[in-house]
């Protein structure tokens, strides 16, 4: 046991958070934001850059051969800046499946560039319907001579609006929430027959909803075989959440930082209101839950790239579940220790609140893996 | 970064696990399983035999007679216990007072009192709590007055666990009225056979004899029973409550509880299910499972931390808060599993020799009374809200 970071951890670690101070002040995120892409183009280069957009992937595909640690450490500091940046829904997620699913075509094509940062993915699994379900499919994909028509409604596809190809699940068998039956595919947002509707999300990135009205995509663009997508969504959606739990960290981490310097500096009867007993509870409290979810980022980091059992997905769906409660918590908290300054848009904490209780609504909520993990209780 | 046990500590596990295998006796285990009354000398006996291994005194130095574990293996070693049913250590003599004395004794006190901690001989209790001085203990008010080679305390002492076993009791008593709160305080050695010294049992909510009030009628105290300067008894209390809070998260009992919680809820039926089906129900039990998993690998990424020379500091009173909220969870689960079956009051029950066929199963006439009990988690060792203090004053700085 030892939770030592090796050199080249320590390494990546520094360079991501120097990037990230750099490049993340409160208002350059606000002036990202508020562009047409909703990220900042020049931030992302340098990811590409570093190599930093390459780092899960194998070396011999362009990448750093990282594991889930390094990830981590990635993440979090990405997570510390309130980056915009689709690195988790990119990199991860989707970079994740053409790893598991591609071809070897498939992946040389696609991999160096998604790898160097020129490509951006993006991923539409979910359904009007569906809630969190992956197997909840009813887009339809139909075959023919020339390849496939897909036809229908994709939701909340964060990064969708710039993505340069986006990973669309749709039901090529079976009933439409069958685990088998389900095809994968690599969908041009310019092809005919796509319709998006963008917006921007309450935590201040960008998505869209997806229309696909008998979309054409060629037998090239099926990524895997039907019979093994939805174990393949499941397991690299294991991958997204151990990342988006190290994101959660970094955002929990600078929480509690701006909430802890509040309470030594408001004065308020005549004393800083960390003297009030009942705040340092509470300031307490915030540092508990946030301990708890570091331990269970840290456990969710080291099974993300472990071979899929149900112990992993029993530790994945716990690390979502107390890092999601433990969010939400800090969130609650800080406003409540700050006050009205907390409630305003032009202050730093408001966006990491609305970003921790935000990222609940990816990949499942605290319910959706109470859920699961309970369904894998090993009660043996 | 490694989270896994390294190999050395596997192999120590496993060392672990086959001196538990082949020494633990069976009917202490059942015992202990069944939440039944444990006597003094069930206690002794289980102490006998991990003493013969060498593995009673699990911090102390191998120079007293201890192990020389460090962290990580102390860890494993309770763990071990606790997943099989062995009884908890009582730890006023082998965890508390024996570090003070190793520490701040004289040679003359760790020759004549270790032995006799490791062989039993000596059985002590911890004289702390007062009626006016709880978690503000430094408040204390029983007084030594030093006469010639003696003092005299006069006092009262309250919530002694196990002290109507003891024949030793380590006290902190006021030697100096005029000092400062913490200045005037002394540590003292009392034999508790000493004239004027009366023992009243304390019964508690679940109907059990564990704690006591102890008081003190002029009673003579020889001054060689003082452990470090006259005055400087807090240095000790500090000293020894660092130790008492280590293993405070209770991780190995915890998840002993846990085992037991879900065997039982296999057992009993619910809508002609057991009621570990019912999907309410089990949900809270996977809650406090990933809350478990959750505090037990910050307890390891604490002790991996000790491992390399740090000493476990106010981040084992998050774990404790932590620790005992989910202890006390999980014995109010244990609770609801036998429905009704938790009202009735048995405590001819509690033994494990009861001759009569028990009213709905041999587990249940204990699990009201445990959650009952537990609640003392929150209370003792530092109440939770002090740990909180603590944590506010060391870790945050506020």
């Amino acid at each position: 046991m030892d939770f030592k970071l090796t050199e080249e951890q320590q390494m990546l670690q520094d360079t991501a958070a120097r990037l990230v101070r750099d490049a993340y002040s409160f208002e350059a995120r606000e002036q990202y934001a508020s562009g047409e892409e909703g990220f900042s183009r020049t931030f992302w280069q340098q990811l590409g850059e570093l190599g930093l957009t390459a780092v899960p992937f194998p070396q011999e595909l362009g990448g750093f051969g990282g594991g889930g640690v390094d990830t981590m450490l990635l993440m979090t500091e990405l997570g510390r800046g309130l980056c915009l940046e689709p690195y988790l829904q990119s990199v991860i997620y989707a970079g994740g499946l053409i790893m598991q699913l591609g071809s070897p075509a498939q992946q040389q094509d696609l991999l160096p560039r998604v790898a160097s940062g020129q490509l951006l993915l993006a991923t539409a699994f979910q359904e009007p319907q569906s809630h969190y379900h992956l197997n909840d499919v009813q887009t339809r994909a139909d075959q023919d001579p020339q390849g496939w028509t897909l036809t229908g409604k994709k939701s909340v596809v964060v990064g969708g609006h710039q993505a340069g190809l986006i990973l669309v699940s749709a039901r090529v068998s079976g009933d439409s929430r069958d685990d088998l039956g389900i095809g994968l595919f690599l969908v041009d947002p310019q092809a005919a027959g796509v319709e998006r509707r963008t917006y921007q999300t309450v935590d201040g990135r960008k998505g869209c909803d997806l229309y696909l009205d008998k979309v054409r995509v060629s037998a090239a663009d099926v990524l895997g075989e039907p019979a093994q997508v939805y174990s393949a969504l499941r397991y690299q959606q294991g991958r997204a959440i151990a990342a988006q739990c190290a994101e959660a960290l970094g955002s929990m981490e600078e929480a509690c930082r701006l909430t802890l310097d509040y309470l030594k500096t408001r004065q308020q009867f005549g004393v800083a209101i960390g003297q009030f007993q009942v705040l340092q509870h509470r300031m307490v409290d915030m540092r508990t839950e946030l301990e708890q979810a570091t331990s269970m980022a840290i456990l969710a980091a080291y099974c993300a790239d472990q071979a899929d059992s149900d112990e992993r997905s029993r530790t994945l769906a716990a690390a979502k579940f107390i890092v999601t409660r433990a969010a939400r918590n800090i969130a609650e908290q800080a406003i409540q220790l700050h006050g009205g300054i907390g409630m305003t848009k032009e202050y730093a904490l408001a966006h990491h609140a609305k970003r921790l209780v935000m990222l609940s609504h990816e990949f499942g909520d605290d319910d959706h893996h109470l859920k699961a993990y309970s369904a894998l209780l090993d009660v043996a | 970064m490694d989270i896994h046990f390294t190999a050395e500590e596997l192999a120590f596990r496993d060392e672990v696990r086959a001196f538990l295998e082949s020494k633990l006796p069976q009917d202490l285990a059942e015992k202990v399983r069944l939440g039944k009354h444990l006597s003094k000398a069930d206690h002794l006996r289980w102490q006998a035999i991990q003493n013969e291994k060498g593995w009673y005194a699990t911090h102390w130095p191998v120079a007293f007679g201890g192990t020389g574990w460090g962290p990580v293996q102390k860890h494993i070693y309770e763990e071990e216990c606790a997943r099989m049913g062995a009884p908890r250590t009582i730890p006023f003599g082998v965890s508390m007072v024996a570090p003070v004395l190793i520490k701040f004794g004289t040679p003359q006190q760790q020759d004549h009192y270790l032995p006799r901690i490791l062989d039993g001989t000596d059985w002590w209790c911890q004289g702390y709590s007062e009626p006016g001085a709880g978690s503000d203990l430094a408040s204390l008010k029983t007084r030594a007055v030093r006469d010639g080679d003696h003092y005299i305390v006069n006092g009262q002492k309250t919530w002694t666990t196990l002290g109507q076993h003891a024949n030793m009791i380590f006290c902190l008593v006021r030697t100096d009225p005029q000092a400062q709160k913490q200045r005037g305080i002394s540590f003292l050695l009392i034999d508790m056979s000493s004239p004027g010294i009366s023992v009243r049992p304390i019964i508690t909510l679940d109907g059990e004899h564990e704690v006591n009030e102890v008081f003190f009628d002029s009673v003579q105290v020889p001054v060689e029973n003082l452990v470090g300067e006259e005055n400087h008894g807090w240095t000790c209390a500090k000293y020894l409550l660092t130790y008492e809070r280590t293993g405070l998260a209770g991780i190995g009992p915890s998840k002993a509880a846990l085992a037991h919680l879900k065997r039982i809820a296999g057992r009993q039926m619910s809508e002609g299910k057991p009621l570990i089906e019912d999907p309410l129900f089990r949900a809270q039990v996977a809650e406090v499972e990933m809350q478990l998993m959750a505090t037990e690998m910050s307890t390891l990424r604490i002790l991996a931390a000790a491992k390399e020379g740090g000493v476990p500091g106010a981040e084992s009173s998050i774990l404790k808060v932590k620790g005992t909220e989910i202890r006390q969870a999980i014995s109010h689960l244990l609770r609801k599993v036998i429905g009704p079956y938790a009202l009735p009051f048995l405590q001819e029950e509690m033994d494990l020799d009861y001759p009569g066929q028990a009213l709905h199963t041999d587990y249940s006439a204990a699990l009201a009374g445990q959650y009952f009990n537990l609640r003392k988690l929150s209370i003792f060792g530092g109440s939770n809200e002090i740990q909180k203090n603590i944590v506010s004053k060391t870790i945050l700085e506020l």
